[in-house]
Parts: C-alpha cells; sequence; structure tokens
C-alpha cells in the first residue's frame, strides 16, 4: 500500500510546506527597522522557490509519467514544467515585488512572502491533481491565499474594495466549479478523473446530466481565467490590488488554470468534448471581443493591462478547443500545446510588463496611469526597451515571442479544419489588430511624448538584472522560439499520451 | 555562417551594439560608428553580387538551417538574379540615410542610427527568405524600427501618421499570416516557398489566397486605393524615414508580388490580372494627375512614388519577358530616384523648415550646387532618356503596347504627367526669382550633402545609361518567373 503513495513524486509540494512554515517562523526573527524589505525571509523564499524549480525541472527532463496517493497525484512533465515555471515566475514577482512593497509598508510583516508561497503550494496541488477534491482544495489554497493578499493594504480604500469583490465572485466561481463536479461525482459515482472519463466512456450515464455537470465547471473555469462572460473581476482586481498582487495573480496562477483546465477537459470530460468545444468557442470570441475593444477605453495601465489579459485567456482558449477534432491525436497533442506555449509566453511576458510597472512607482506615487510613462525613453532607455519590447510582444509582432504564441494558436485552428475555423481566425486575428491600437499607444506615450519629470529611473541591482533578463528572454526566445515550442509539445504528448 | 547572414545580422547586431552603448555625450563616435557599420554591410552586399553565378535561376548562396522543428520552419536564405539588386540596394540607401542624418538629428543619435541599422537587417532578411514563415517575421518585423522612426523624429502629425503607418500595412499582413498558415496545412506541414511552388490548388483557394497575398502586399505597395497611408506617413516622417520607405520598404509589396502572389497563385492571378492592370494604371494616371496639384512638396514625391509603383504592377501583370523585368528595373530605379528626391526636400527643409512649394522659389540664385543636383533627380522622376528613370519605364510601356496598344497608350502618358508634376515642382522651388528672405539666406550644400547626393546622382546616371548589369542579372529568373505564372497548379480532376 505504502508504493502507492509514492512519496518521491510530490517532494516538491513537500519541500514548499516545509519551507512555507518554517519561513514563517523565521520571519519572527525579522526586525522591521533593521531590515525594512525584510531580506532574510526574501531570500529564503527565493531559495526556496529555486529549489522547487530545480527540483520539478529535474523531473520533468525525465519525462516519467506516473500517479502517487492513490491516483491522487498526477505526475507528469506537462505538470512539472508548470510547476517549474509557476515557481520562476513566483521567484521573479518577488524580485519585482519587495521594492514596491517597502514603499508601501506592505513588508512589515512577512505575510507577503507567505501567503504567496502558500498560494503557491496551491497552484502545486492543482497543477498536479487527478481528483476533483484535490483540484478543489488546491484552487481554495490559492484563492484564500489571494484575497488575503488583496486586502493586505487594508487601509487602501481601492485594495478593500478589489479584495470583497474577488472574494465574493471568486467564493461564487468556486460553488460553481464544485457544483459542477458534485453532478458529476453523483452521475459516475468517482472523484478520480481516470475514472470520470471511463465512466463516461460506457456510455450508461445519462448526458443530460453530465452536460449540466459540464455547464458549471466550464463557467468555474472561465471565472479563473476571466473569460467574458465571467471577467468581471479581473479589471477590478488589476487595478486595485497593489501592483505587486496584481502581478502575483496574473502570472503563475494562470499556468494553473491551464493545468486543470487540460486536466478536467481533456483529462476527465474528453467524452463530452463536442459540448465543452462550443462553450470554449463562445467563451473565447466573446473574450476576444469584449478584453480588446475595453481596452481601448482605459486610460488606467492596470486596467488595460487586465482588459488585454481577457483577450489573451480568449485566445488561448483558441488552442484548448482545436484540438478537439475527429480522433487526430498529432492535431490535438498541437492544439494542446500551443495553448501551452501561449499561456506559458504571455506570464513571461506579463511579468516583466508589471515589473516596470512597479520599477516606476515609488513611495506615496503609483505609476497607474498611461500618461505616467510619458517619455520613459528619455529617463530610462532600458526601461523603456523592455517594456517595449513586451507590449509589442502582447500585440504579437515578430520577433518577439508572442508573435509565435498566436501563430502556433492559429495554426493549430486553421489545421484542425473545424467549421468556421478559419472564420474564427480571421476574427481573431482583426482583434489583435484592435490589440495592436492600445499596446502602441503606451509605446507611443513612451517614445513620443516629452516626460513630465526628468528624474532618472533607479532601481536596485538585482531588479535590474532580472527585468533586463526578462525582456532579453521575450525577445530571445521570439528569434530562437523553437525550443519552448519542442518542450511544450512533447510535455502535452508524453503527458496526455497514456 | 554565410555571407547572406552576415548581410542580415552585421545591421541587426551594429544597430543593438549602437543602441544599447551609445550616448548622446559622444554623438560623434555613435555617429561614425554608424557609418563604419553600414559601409561595412554594403561591402559585404557587394561580395554578395561578386560571388552571384549570372546567367542561372537557382537560388544562390543558400543557408538552410531547421529553425522551429516543430512547424518544419527553416532558417532558409539565398538569392536570385531578383532579389540580390535589392540586397545591395538596401546597403546602399542605409549608407545614404547615415550620412544623411548626420548633422540633422542630434537628439538621441545613438536610436535614430540603431533604428535605421536594424531596420536595414530587416529587410534584407525579407528580400533573402526563402521560408514563407521566415519573410512573415522579417516583413512584419520591418514596422516595428519604421514606426519608432517616425514617431519620435518626425513632424508635427508624426503620432498620426505613425499609427496610420503600422496598422495599415499590420492590417494587410494580417491576412497574409492566415494565408500562409493555410498553405502550411494545404502543403502537408511546410512553409518552404518551393514546396509551395509545386503545390496544386483550385481555383476558388487560388483566389482567396491570392486577395490575401493581395491585401499584404497592395497596401506596402501601394497600389491605388490603397495608397492614402503612404502621403500622410511621408509627410511626417523625418527625411531618412521617407527616404528608406519609398527606396526599399514600398519594394518588399512589390517583391512579395513575385515571390508569393505570382508563381504560388498563377491561375488566380491570370483571372485577376484584369483588375491589377485597370488599378496600376490609375495609379499612374489618377495620381499622376494627384500629384500635379499638391502645395507640399513631400505628398507631391509621395504621390509620385505612388504613380510609379503604378508602373511596377502594370509590368508584373503583363506576364511577359519585358513588362517584368522593366517592373523590376523600376523598383530599383524608383529606390534611387525616390530617395534622392526626399534628401533633396530634406536639405531645403533643415535650412527653411517649410515643405510647401510657396516657401520658395528661385532657389538657384543661392545654391546653385544644390539646384543642379535636384534638377537631376526631378528629371529622372519624370523619365527622361539616359536616367534611371528611364528605363523601367519605357520597358513596361513597351510590353503594355504589345499586350494592348491602348493600354500602353494611357500607360505613356504618365511620362507627360510625370513630366508635369516634376518639372512645375522645379520651376516653382528653383527657378524664378527669390520670393523671400528665407530662400536669401539659404546656404549651399556642403561637403557632406554634396557626398550624398553625388552618390545618388551617380547611381542615376550610371543606371540610366548602362542598365546591363541589372537586366542580365536577373534575366534567368524572370524567365523561370514567368514560366512558372505560365502553367496552371488547378488539379485536373
Amino acid at each position: 500500500m505504502t508504493e502507492s503513495f509514492n512519496w518521491a513524486m510530490i517532494y516538491p509540494e513537500i519541500t514548499l510546506l516545509v519551507m512555507a512554515c518554517v519561513i514563517s517562523l523565521a520571519d519572527l526573527s525579522v526586525d522591521n527597522l533593521k531590515s525594512p524589505g525584510r531580506t532574510q525571509t526574501y531570500l529564503l523564499s527565493v531559495l526556496a522557490l529555486g529549489a522547487v524549480a530545480v527540483i520539478a525541472a529535474m523531473n520533468a527532463i525525465s519525462g516519467e509519467v506516473g500517479y502517487a496517493f492513490n491516483n491522487m497525484v498526477v505526475y507528469d512533465p506537462l505538470g512539472n514544467w508548470l510547476k517549474c515555471f509557476a515557481s520562476i515566475a513566483m521567484i521573479v514577482t518577488f524580485v519585482y515585488g519587495r521594492p514596491y512593497g517597502v514603499d508601501r509598508a506592505m513588508l512589515n510583516g512577512g505575510e507577503y512572502f507567505i501567503l504567496s508561497l502558500f498560494a503557491m503550494l496551491g497552484i502545486f496541488v492543482m497543477i498536479s491533481s487527478n481528483n476533483f477534491l484535490l483540484i478543489y482544495l488546491g484552487l481554495e489554497l490559492t484563492t484564500l491565499s489571494s484575497y488575503a493578499l488583496v486586502a493586505l493594504r487594508r487601509d487602501n480604500g481601492l485594495a478593500t474594495e478589489a479584495a470583497i469583490k474577488y472574494f465574493v465572485l471568486g467564493a461564487m466561481a468556486s460553488g460553481f466549479l464544485l457544483y459542477g463536479m458534485s453532478m458529476l461525482y453523483g452521475s459516475t459515482g468517482t472523484l478520480d478523473i481516470t475514472n470520470v472519463f471511463k465512466a463516461i466512456m460506457t456510455g450508461q450515464i445519462k448526458h443530460q446530466v453530465l452536460v449540466l455537470g459540464l455547464v458549471f465547471i466550464v463557467c468555474g473555469l472561465a471565472f479563473k481565467f476571466g473569460a467574458v462572460p465571467f471577467h468581471m473581476w479581473v479589471p477590478d482586481v488589476y487595478q486595485g490590488a497593489p501592483t505587486s498582487v496584481t502581478l502575483l495573480i496574473a502570472g503563475a496562477p494562470k499556468l494553473a488554470a491551464f493545468a486543470i483546465a487540460i486536466r478536467l477537459l481533456v483529462g476527465g470530460l474528453m467524452p463530452l468534448a463536442l459540448e465543452w468545444q462550443q462553450m470554449l468557442m463562445v467563451l473565447s470570441i466573446c473574450s476576444l471581443l469584449v478584453g480588446n475593444f475595453a481596452a481601448i477605453m482605459q486610460t488606467n495601465l492596470k486596467r488595460m493591462l487586465a482588459y488585454s489579459t481577457i483577450s489573451h485567456m480568449g485566445f488561448m482558449m483558441i488552442g484548448l478547443y482545436s484540438g478537439v477534432v475527429d480522433n487526430n491525436t498529432q492535431g490535438a497533442a498541437n492544439a494542446y500545446s500551443s495553448g501551452m506555449f501561449y499561456i506559458v509566453t504571455y506570464v513571461l511576458t506579463t511579468l516583466a510588463t508589471f515589473g516596470v510597472i512597479m520599477l516606476l512607482a515609488s513611495e506615496g506615487f503609483e505609476s497607474e496611469e498611461i500618461s505616467d510613462f510619458s517619455g520613459l525613453n528619455q529617463r530610462s532607455p532600458l526601461y523603456a526597451g523592455v517594456m517595449t519590447i513586451c507590449l509589442f510582444s502582447l500585440a504579437g509582432i515578430p520577433p518577439m515571442v508572442g508573435f509565435y504564441a498566436k501563430l502556433a494558436v492559429l495554426q493549430s485552428l486553421i489545421s484542425s479544419g473545424l467549421p468556421g475555423g478559419v472564420g474564427i481566425a480571421i476574427f481573431a486575428v482583426a482583434m489583435s489588430l484592435v490589440g495592436a491600437f492600445y499596446y502602441l499607444r503606451v509605446i507611443k506615450v513612451m517614445y513620443f511624448d516629452a516626460p513630465l519629470t526628468v528624474t532618472s529611473v533607479s532601481a536596485s541591482q538585482d531588479v535590474r538584472i532580472v527585468l533586463s533578463l526578462n525582456g532579453a528572454m521575450v525577445i530571445l526566445l521570439g528569434l530562437l522560439p523553437g525550443g519552448l515550442m519542442t518542450l511544450c509539445s512533447n510535455a502535452i504528448v508524453r503527458s496526455l499520451g497514456n | 555562417m554565410g555571407l547572406l547572414s552576415l548581410c542580415i545580422w552585421a545591421p541587426i547586431c551594429f544597430g543593438a551594439l549602437i543602441v544599447a552603448l551609445g550616448k548622446d555625450l559622444h554623438a560623434n563616435s555613435v555617429r561614425w560608428f554608424s557609418l563604419l557599420s553600414s559601409l561595412f554591410c554594403f561591402g559585404a552586399s557587394l561580395i554578395v553580387y561578386k560571388d552571384f553565378q549570372f546567367g542561372t535561376a537557382q537560388m544562390q548562396l543558400v543557408e538552410n538551417l531547421s529553425w522551429i522543428e516543430r512547424f518544419n520552419v527553416f532558417y532558409h536564405i539565398g538569392v536570385d538574379g531578383i532579389s540580390v539588386a535589392f540586397v545591395v540596394l538596401t546597403a546602399f540607401i542605409t549608407v545614404i540615410v547615415v550620412i544623411a542624418g548626420w548633422e540633422v538629428i542630434t537628439e538621441r543619435v545613438n536610436q535614430y542610427m540603431g533604428a535605421f541599422l536594424v531596420l536595414s537587417g530587416v529587410m534584407t532578411g525579407v528580400f533573402c527568405a526563402l521560408d514563407g514563415m521566415l519573410f512573415y517575421v522579417f516583413f512584419e518585423a520591418t514596422l516595428i524600427p519604421m514606426y519608432l522612426i517616425i514617431g519620435v523624429w518626425g513632424g508635427p502629425k508624426k503620432i498620426y501618421a505613425a499609427f496610420k503607418f503600422f496598422l495599415y500595412t499590420l492590417l494587410g499582413s494580417l491576412l497574409l499570416l492566415i494565408a500562409l498558415i493555410y498553405l502550411y496545412s494545404a502543403s502537408g506541414g511546410s512553409f518552404d516557398l518551393q514546396d509551395w511552388y509545386k503545390l496544386p490548388l483550385t481555383a476558388s483557394t487560388q483566389t482567396l489566397l491570392f486577395f490575401a497575398f493581395f491585401a499584404a502586399f497592395a497596401v506596402k505597395v501601394p497600389m491605388w486605393p490603397v495608397h492614402t497611408w503612404l502621403p500622410d506617413v511621408h509627410v511626417e516622417a523625418p527625411t531618412g524615414g521617407s527616404a528608406v520607405l519609398a527606396a526599399i520598404m514600398l519594394k518588399l509589396g512589390a517583391y512579395g508580388f513575385l515571390r508569393f502572389s505570382l508563381p504560388i497563385t498563377p491561375d488566380a492571378a491570370h483571372e485577376w490580372a484584369w483588375l491589377m492592370i485597370a488599378l496600376s494604371i490609375t495609379a499612374v494616371i489618377y495620381v499622376g494627375l494627384v500629384a500635379i496639384v499638391q502645395q507640399d512638396m513631400k505628398k507631391l514625391v509621395a504621390y509620385s512614388s505612388v504613380a510609379h509603383m503604378g508602373f511596377v504592377t502594370l509590368g508584373f501583370f503583363i506576364f511577359n519577358d519585358l513588362g517584368m523585368s522593366g517592373g523590376i528595373v523600376q523598383m530599383v530605379a524608383h529606390g534611387f530616384v525616390s530617395a534622392a528626391m526626399f534628401l533633396c526636400i530634406g536639405v531645403l527643409y533643415d535650412q527653411v523648415h517649410s515643405r510647401e512649394i510657396s516657401s520658395y522659389g528661385g532657389v538657384v540664385n543661392t545654391a546653385p550646387k544644390f539646384v543642379a543636383f535636384a534638377v537631376l533627380f526631378a528629371m529622372a522622376n519624370s523619365g527622361l532618356p539616359g536616367t534611371a528613370g528611364f528605363i523601367g519605364e519605357w520597358m513596361v510601356i513597351l510590353a503594355a503596347v504589345k499586350f494592348n496598344f491602348l493600354l500602353g497608350f494611357a500607360a505613356a502618358t504618365a511620362l507627360i504627367l510625370g513630366a508635369a508634376y516634376s518639372l512645375w515642382m522645379v520651376k516653382r522651388v528653383y527657378f524664378g526669382a527669390i520670393t523671400n528672405d528665407d530662400v536669401k539666406e539659404l546656404k549651399d550644400i556642403n561637403a557632406r550633402e554634396f557626398l550624398m547626393l553625388a552618390l545618388l546622382a551617380l547611381s542615376v546616371i550610371a543606371m540610366g545609361i548602362y542598365p546591363k548589369p541589372l537586366t542580365d542579372v536577373m534575366g534567368p529568373s524572370v524567365a523561370q518567373l514567368l514560366d512558372q505564372v505560365s502553367h496552371t497548379k488547378i488539379p485536373k480532376p
């Protein structure tokens, strides 16, 4: 019996849990006055995440697939790579977010780091779960930590409002997801995703019940992605939360959302694919439309990026539903891996974008309005350059990596031969044209407008290095995207192959 | 790393280096470094021309490496007789542009020079790419530096112009992207142009693809009626930007017709040739008329560019040897002449800060050396025999007459229109009495400007008198292209 526990497979989770507890204890000894940036906690957290990222990467490279804890946990390259990327994203978030937090008295306690680590644990649990309950537990762990993080600046009205909104809507979404899961549990009699799949394949379960459950599950997932019409929370939370927390929500959790979408929809509910395909199609089209057009109207950069996230999630979903065509496994693998590539590169780009926003924010000043970026090129060509690379990447202009993400998704859509596929592709690229407009507007402000202040932008050494690397990655992966594409493709093939 | 890779990546690397390390404090070293880099790249492009084997239509100096394995995208580059001329032209114009921006640009010199060097490498990449996706990446990447050049160093309405340029051309090329992905699927997973040339396609598919290509390339050329972005952008762009835009970027569109529309969808090209010819002849005559009435010199040259590019597309869609070669010769000639015209306007603008024709008059009295060059270029622009402008137009008109006399007749009126708008501008700007104090205080060109204009003047005259190196080098490739276009690709039922 003990063998089926396969402890080795959940070493990353165990490490993270232990470290989170150790760090919360170690944090007690940190003196606020002597170390306003909580250097000790920060370094320990980065170290823990770094260790976990390395373990996950090594697991992923070994390419092994297995199950642990009586099939509750699945261990495969898809999950391991996502864990690795999520950990790196969290490290980068810490690096960017620390100076910002110091200026805003967010680091008077160690909560920022410890809650983030617990959120990370939740992300890990979600990524590797093979069981409805476990998915739900992981989700709650992540979102509960995030609610608290959003409200970390208690005295800030906007942040509190955002936290309440996030909490109420998030609770509702979790409810949706749980309700859908209970429907499926009721009809199939199992919580195990693999068994759910088998039970549905027998064809003896009433279709209507399954579809009803599916509707709720898709709603829950759509909320997590922030897809229209479940997107209401995204702009408010992105804008209201402290930027370091916004990045925390915008980064790593998106990878987890992708993972549970794959686990639930592809792993468990593939027999209902024709149904969820249509749902995702509607969601993605609405997201592209609303996200892009609403973003044009924004003057607040964080809010604009929130709407742009909505549209990007719509684009990514195209990859998820292009995989469902007449048992073409090669095409399916291509489609899912294009979705994975999209979300990984999206997170990479988002990190740098918010990194620059936080860098420009200083004590008592949030650089949230687009006009705050006026003449950034004259103040700091390096950071203006990083921001420009990222915005062009988000707009999908080659040779930035965002272009290849769009290319991969469109390719899987067109080669899927989906009815109306070419039409959706044309619609999607038309929407990216709209997207290009508002990204260009930010670049225009940075390069063509005169600066409001002449003070140059200063950053600590670690932020400077990480941000430069982050920007360089966006363009390097654009020049040589082959490696990451193959990685995603192999991960998907190996993980869904059995 | 091969010679062509050097031509593509050397300017990009030099450009990135200048952007990263240059500072306005040592602007002069930035300028010299940029000049040396551009000369180095020009030298490399001349070696490409020297190593090029004449008399064959084969792709040469080919480099083929796997780039994106998952999509079967290859870093596949090479040149044939059609593209080799543009590799040299691009490098040459970059040298000229670096010289042109020497004293004029005083702020953020490193970014200005860097942007042009990067742009030059990327455009060379477009001309060398033999892989559909590689072509698209280079084709789109040109937008980024050009957007910044227009927006940062442009005129008063630069922001409108930069956005119009970017979004207008992006709209066209997104449809190209869909077409490329479609071809990738249809060819069973290949982005290689050679594979696509052999791919059988039904008539209706070809028509759709043809118009997707048309959307991208016609906007870039630009053909009437999607030319409206060009005058706005030219007016606001800095002199160097206008020169590169007219001399090379417009050629990317025409080149796209040669690499994509004609050989991949030959049947659709034949079927819709009437439309292309109609649009081209409209550009030649109607836009020529529009050019006559312009008050702004840059706008006038911009409209004349549209008219001249009309000749290019006209030549392509007549489908005979003379027309096709004429079109390509016209592309190269227009590269020299339009760049020179814009640089001349730039010389005046730097001193008087006006582009209005009415602000000038009698410039010849104060700047005779400059006017000598300016008149030569205006003559070339109107197609005077002995200058570069004549050869291409004459070949295309000849081809048009062969094809249909009335069409030839209509095309030939362009020579009259060209003379009308070019010479009337010359008369109003350069000759006559001095009309105002600005012109009275005008200084004649200095050594730098003399060098820049003299290099262009030499090229214009040399090409006008002895175009053989150009026509020889492209002969076999044009013949092969015509052969490809003449075979139907519609699968037999």
